[in-house]
């Protein structure tokens, strides 16, 4: 970890227009979970938004959002070039830009879902979202900051994993639920709380978390060893 | 004192060969990479500075391979062309990162004297996307030296710097090559290359077009036949005089007036012309050469190099 590229990649995300949108959807979720359970006195409707809206969409959107800002526009304009001729071990950098990222999605993202959980009726169940959002918030940072050292379009794979594969296929085929980083998180969250779901085996959820997690880092730190600067000729 | 060494390096995309067959030395002191725009040198530039894989061949710095060695980058200084995208840092902040970047025992300290050194002290509490193009430039220089590295590589250094300075650059980059150290900048102006460098790579269509101090590149651009138009009192009289010239390969007539001339000893040409007018009472009007512009030199070097092989 490099407190240097740790401070740059906390400006970068700060500075750029795209940290008010990552903002912007945590807050809308909390206040939409709020009129829900004021507005019904219902605890489930309310819950439902927390699994479905929080934990299912806003926690990875967060998540790209941080995890490309801290790395896509350096990679995209080939910036990147004035940290990378530093004698500075790759895989630190990309350490050090996932720790922010990471911080971020855990902060503003499982934050966010657990504020939720607490308006919707708090308990074990908010305790169980929130933990799920730590686990699969810690994946998701790891996985999109790779998809944003290896291409441009990491937002829009990104966006396409979480939405299609996770959601679409996910709601559709029980299998899915083996090779999907939010069932993982809400089958940790599930020890807490028998509210959340059981998609897959304890071990199993904990053990692709962690695999994913730092094969994740280690590609990314490869992918900028291997850095190309193709100049505009 | 650090060399890098080319051999038989080639780059290509896809179908596109940007570099091709390159072996060069860079050793200490000022060396120029002139050519044109889209010859190769900022692909050159990338694979010397670890930036690029080469396709075929080696590129090393003092005996050891660039690509993907981090460790390269405590004897590299590097200012890409690439545009500062960190604007919102301020100068200081953003020299400073470089030089805690490099771990640097006492960064603030060198951050300061290197700023003296590219003189932009006065603005480095603002924020970089208030800058010009030249400071940006500068402030490019200083993060690329606040390590004081023993190679320093340059991607078009002088665009978009004002003349004033343009001068303070090259005579900082000047006695950074007297101190030993390996300076490789790339140019397409002819004029820069000649002013600062004392040895000069040519490469054009990323071939090695030429190589030497600046006094041989300089001959071979003379000696190549040169096009001149003239004007003159009686451009009729001028042109049969001029074809009796040894130095003079070819005469015409422009259509309304003015005579085209091709030369081949420009040395030649250029003593025998005056008396020449002189003696048979003509007025020259104008002598300007029509083709200098930078791509017919760098294509003849390229057709001569090839009658060589």
């Amino acid at each position: 970890m490099n407190s240097t590229i740790a401070t740059l990649a906390l400006q970068a995300l700060l500075g750029r227009r795209r940290f008010l949108l990552l903002v912007a959807f945590p807050v809308l979720m909390v206040a939409l979970t709020t009129m829900i359970t004021v507005m019904t006195g219902l605890e489930d409707p309310a819950w439902t938004l927390v699994g479905e809206l929080g934990y299912t969409l806003v926690l990875p959107l967060v998540a790209i959002l941080a995890a490309s800002s801290v790395l896509g526009p350096e990679v995209d304009d080939g910036s990147i070039v004035y940290l990378l001729s530093k004698p500075v071990n790759r895989h630190v950098v990309a350490v050090s830009k996932w720790v922010v990222a990471w911080a971020t999605t855990l902060l503003v993202g499982a934050g966010s879902v657990f504020l939720a959980g607490v308006v919707a009726g708090g308990g074990d169940r908010a305790a169980g979202w929130a933990v799920a959002g730590l686990v699969a918030g810690t994946t998701y940072s790891a996985l999109f900051l790779a998809l944003s050292a290896l291409t441009r379009h990491a937002v829009v794979i990104g966006l396409a994993f979480v939405l299609v594969w996770e959601g679409l296929l996910g709601g559709l085929l029980s299998g899915v639920a083996w090779l999907s980083i939010g069932q993982w998180g809400a089958r940790v969250g599930h020890e807490l709380s028998r509210d959340l779901p059981d998609p897959v085996g304890l071990p199993w959820a904990i053990g692709a978390s962690v695999v994913v997690t730092l094969a994740a880092l280690w590609f990314a730190g490869d992918r900028l060893r291997s850095f190309a600067l193709t100049g505009d000729e | 004192m650090s060399t890098i060494e080319l051999a038989g390096v080639s780059r290509w995309f896809g179908n596109v060969v940007a570099v091709n067959d390159v072996t060069m030395t860079i050793g200490p002191g000022v060396t120029g990479l002139l050519g044109p725009n889209g010859a190769g040198k900022t692909t050159l530039m990338a694979m010397m500075s670890g930036f690029l894989a080469p396709s075929a061949g080696t590129v090393t710095l003092d005996g050891q391979p660039i690509w993907r060695r981090t460790d390269a980058y405590r004897d590299i200084g590097l200012v890409p062309e690439r545009e500062l995208s960190f604007g919102y840092l301020t100068g200081r902040q953003f020299v400073l990162a470089n030089a805690r970047l490099h771990r640097m025992p006492d960064a603030a300290a060198a951050t300061e004297s290197i700023l003296e050194v590219v003189d932009m002290v006065e603005p480095a509490e603002r924020r970089i996307d208030t800058y010009s193009k030249g400071m940006r430039q500068r402030i490019k220089i200083a993060a690329a030296l606040v390590h004081d590295p023993k190679v320093l590589l340059l991607d078009e250094p002088f665009n978009g710097v004002d003349p004033r300075q343009r001068m303070h650059l090259m005579d900082l980059l000047r006695r950074l090559g007297d101190e030993g150290r390996t300076v490789l900048f790339s140019s397409h102006i002819l004029e820069e290359v000649e002013r600062l460098a004392r040895h000069i790579e040519v490469v054009v269509s990323g071939r090695h077009a030429a190589s030497g101090d600046f006094g041989a590149i300089r001959r071979l651009m003379t000696d190549r036949p040169v096009q001149y138009v003239i004007g003159s009192s009686d451009d009729r009289g001028l042109a049969a005089l001029l074809m009796a010239e040894p130095s003079v390969t070819s005469v015409g007539l422009r259509p309304r007036s003015g005579i085209d001339v091709q030369v081949s000893d420009l040395g030649g040409f250029a003593t025998a012309l005056p008396g020449l007018a002189r003696r048979h009472g003509i007025t020259l009007v104008e002598l300007t050469p029509s083709d200098e512009s930078l791509e017919s030199v760098f294509s003849y070097l390229v057709s001569r190099q090839e009658s060589l092989r």
